[in-house]
């Protein structure tokens, strides 16, 4: 018996943060069960630091026709290691590529599947997980009862926990099936933090006025190493890409640090960013609900306030590096 | 051109969230229920199809009487016959056990759905539906085209997107971008009218054991209040000794 958890490599066979994060739990839960953590790589270059998180063993498969994303081969195989390691417990990070695996993985082990748990099993016997839910004004505790378990990890739930373990890397050879869906082209905006990734992510509404004013969001992003967002209208009008649309019908938001500039703080827009741990609010009207929301809040003009912090950021910066 | 789309009926997006019988319910209590989102840009889609490329719609919804008011909407907007599968919805794989049920007996080239229901958030039906067909599959769809035998599909990745084809059959999991906003579709009175003469079949379930089950609810802890900051040294000495994010 054995916990599989499947950590996802970037094309470069680099691991990000939160693939420390699923290993780390994973082990958690592995202790729980008292049972071996396996964790499965796919062309991964670095899995010796999956050691430092509790890895006993990984398993990595290196093919050179798997260099880019598919959900279904990647299911695969996925299914054929957690039948080989005998895995009762399968983990997969609810970020996109997850989100579209887990699914697929579910029905090829005919295992009950539950995304976006935020902790570890509050009981393995029966199998119960906390888990988001209604967009992140609530959470349920699910209840897996089949032999296999599935569950997708938050992101920034969790955190990454340092274990070191003396691990060992195998080399895994599964069926790779043919993928029936081609990929024709990918547009991928690089150098930027996303903001599935960002630990810090700078935000703005319509309180901004116009397009023409985010470049101090910018900036203070780039200072910050942030992700920049917007609020719905935002996007709508056609002022910043769609793709930085936060909130409940957008991208949701777990970072560390969401600040929000000119937003009004809409049930929508909260919803999507509650999971973030620290929440900032910059607005001229001390009635705005968002600072019902926030932890932190300046009541003032986001055009004095943004170019003073810029300032005062690259100040702390100086001093602090 | 044969669609089926999945629409889910969820609490509206301005709705408070309670639970009673000490939190193992959810309280439904002046709760406003729509068609989920995500689904709308599927089913808007599916109505330009059958606008552009005479495609008939089906739509289907896995849950108990209370669900009818939201296909009725779905018929409203344009669908031309709706189908409801008598059983609560509780478990996801359940309820993709059922669609593909549904699916297998209408001969569908293509299933539309939402990303995620907004309720449970469980993304997950629409996956499970395409692997028990052994159809194609794309998630976070956010573009989709059909020519003759052929789907070309636009898919959200982490910064950026993705072009995929492959084949019918698909089932499309969509969000924003399938349709754009200002062009999903509401229902309008003649739309409405017609709706009811349309028919809206009622199937039992398949048998079908729960794999996962819910037992209670919790909301978030209540937050401690803002603090309010007079200037922006104030702010970057939080940040940094207070919350240590920075
Ligand atoms: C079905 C549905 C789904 C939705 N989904 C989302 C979603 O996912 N995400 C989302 O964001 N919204 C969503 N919305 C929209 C949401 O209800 C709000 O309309 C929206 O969030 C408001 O955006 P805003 O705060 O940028 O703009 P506004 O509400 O116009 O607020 C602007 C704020 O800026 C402040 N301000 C003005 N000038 C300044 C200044 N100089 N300096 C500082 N502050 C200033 C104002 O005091 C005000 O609080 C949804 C709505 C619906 C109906
Ligand atoms: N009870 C249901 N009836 C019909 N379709 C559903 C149901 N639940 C989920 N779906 C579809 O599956 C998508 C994803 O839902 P979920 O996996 O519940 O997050 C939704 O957007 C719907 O298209």
């Amino acid at each position: 018996m054995s916990v599989l958890v499947f950590a996802e490599s970037t094309s470069e066979g680099k691991f990000k943060k939160s693939s420390f994060e699923v290993t780390s739990y994973g082990k958690k839960i592995a202790e729980q069960l008292s049972t071996n953590l396996v964790v499965l790589t796919i062309n991964a270059t670095e899995n010796d630091s999956l050691y430092n998180y509790g890895a006993e063993k990984v398993l990595n498969v290196s093919k050179t026709n798997l260099t880019s994303f598919n959900a279904k081969t990647y299911a695969s195989i996925i299914k054929q290691a957690a039948i080989k390691e005998n895995a009762k417990v399968v983990i997969i990070d609810s970020n996109i590529n997850g989100l579209y695996l887990a699914p697929i993985v579910a029905v090829k082990l005919n295992a009950g599947y539950a995304s976006n748990a935020v902790e570890i099993p509050s009981s393995v016997s029966p199998f119960t997980v906390k888990r988001k839910a209604f967009s992140n004004k609530a959470f349920n505790n699910c209840t897996i009862s089949t032999e296999i378990k599935i569950v997708g990890l938050a992101k920034n739930s969790y955190g990454v926990v340092e274990n070191l373990v003396s691990g060992t890397t195998e080399d895994f050879s599964p069926e790779i099936a043919e993928s029936n869906i081609k990929v024709e082209s990918v547009e991928q905006t690089t150098g930027k933090v996303t903001i599935a990734d960002a630990d810090i992510v700078v935000s703005g509404g319509r309180g901004l006025k116009g397009p023409e004013n985010w470049g101090m969001v910018e900036e203070l992003a780039t200072i910050l190493g942030a992700a920049t967002a917007c609020s719905k209208p935002v996007s709508d009008l056609g002022w910043r890409p769609h793709s930085e649309h936060v909130g409940q019908t957008g991208k949701p938001v777990a970072s560390n640090l969401y600040i929000a500039i000119g937003i009004s703080g809409a049930i929508q827009h909260l919803a999507g960013i509650n999971s973030s741990k620290v929440k900032v609010v910059i607005n001229t009207d001390a009635e705005a609900p968002f600072f019902k929301a926030a932890d932190y809040g300046i009541v003032g003009d986001a055009f004095e306030v943004i170019p003073n912090l810029i300032e005062k950021l690259k100040e702390f910066k100086a001093n602090n590096a | 051109m044969k669609i089926l789309v999945c629409i889910s009926h969820v609490p509206d997006t301005t709705s408070k969230i309670n639970f009673s019988e000490n939190n193992t319910k959810f309280d439904s209590n002046g709760v406003q229920y729509v068609i989920n989102p995500y689904d709308e840009f599927a089913l808007t889609r599916a109505m330009w199809f059958k606008e552009k490329q005479g495609a008939t719609v089906t739509v289907v919804n896995i849950g108990n009487a209370t669900t009818e008011p939201t296909l009725r909407k779905a018929l409203a907007i344009g669908a031309d016959e709706a189908i409801r599968v008598n059983t609560e919805a509780i478990d996801g794989f359940a309820v993709a056990k059922e669609i593909s049920e549904v699916a297998k007996n209408g001969g569908f080239d293509i299933i539309l759905a939402g990303k995620e229901s907004i309720d449970y958030n469980g993304g997950m039906v629409p996956g499970m539906v395409a692997t028990l067909l052994n159809y194609n599959f794309v998630n976070a769809c956010i573009g989709l085209e059909i020519e003759g035998n052929k789907a070309t599909i636009s898919r959200e990745i982490d910064g950026g997107k993705e072009l995929l084809s492959c084949n019918l059959p698909i089932v499309i999991a969509g969000q924003k971008g399938l349709v754009e906003e200002k062009d999903l579709k509401i229902p309008n009175m003649r739309g409405i009218m017609m709706a009811r003469k349309k028919p809206l079949t009622v199937v039992e379930p398949v048998n079908n054991e729960l794999k996962t089950s819910t037992n209670s609810f919790e909301k978030p802890a209540a937050k401690s209040a803002c603090k309010i900051v007079d200037n922006v040294d104030e702010l970057v000495n939080l940040l940094h000794n207070e919350a240590k994010v920075i």
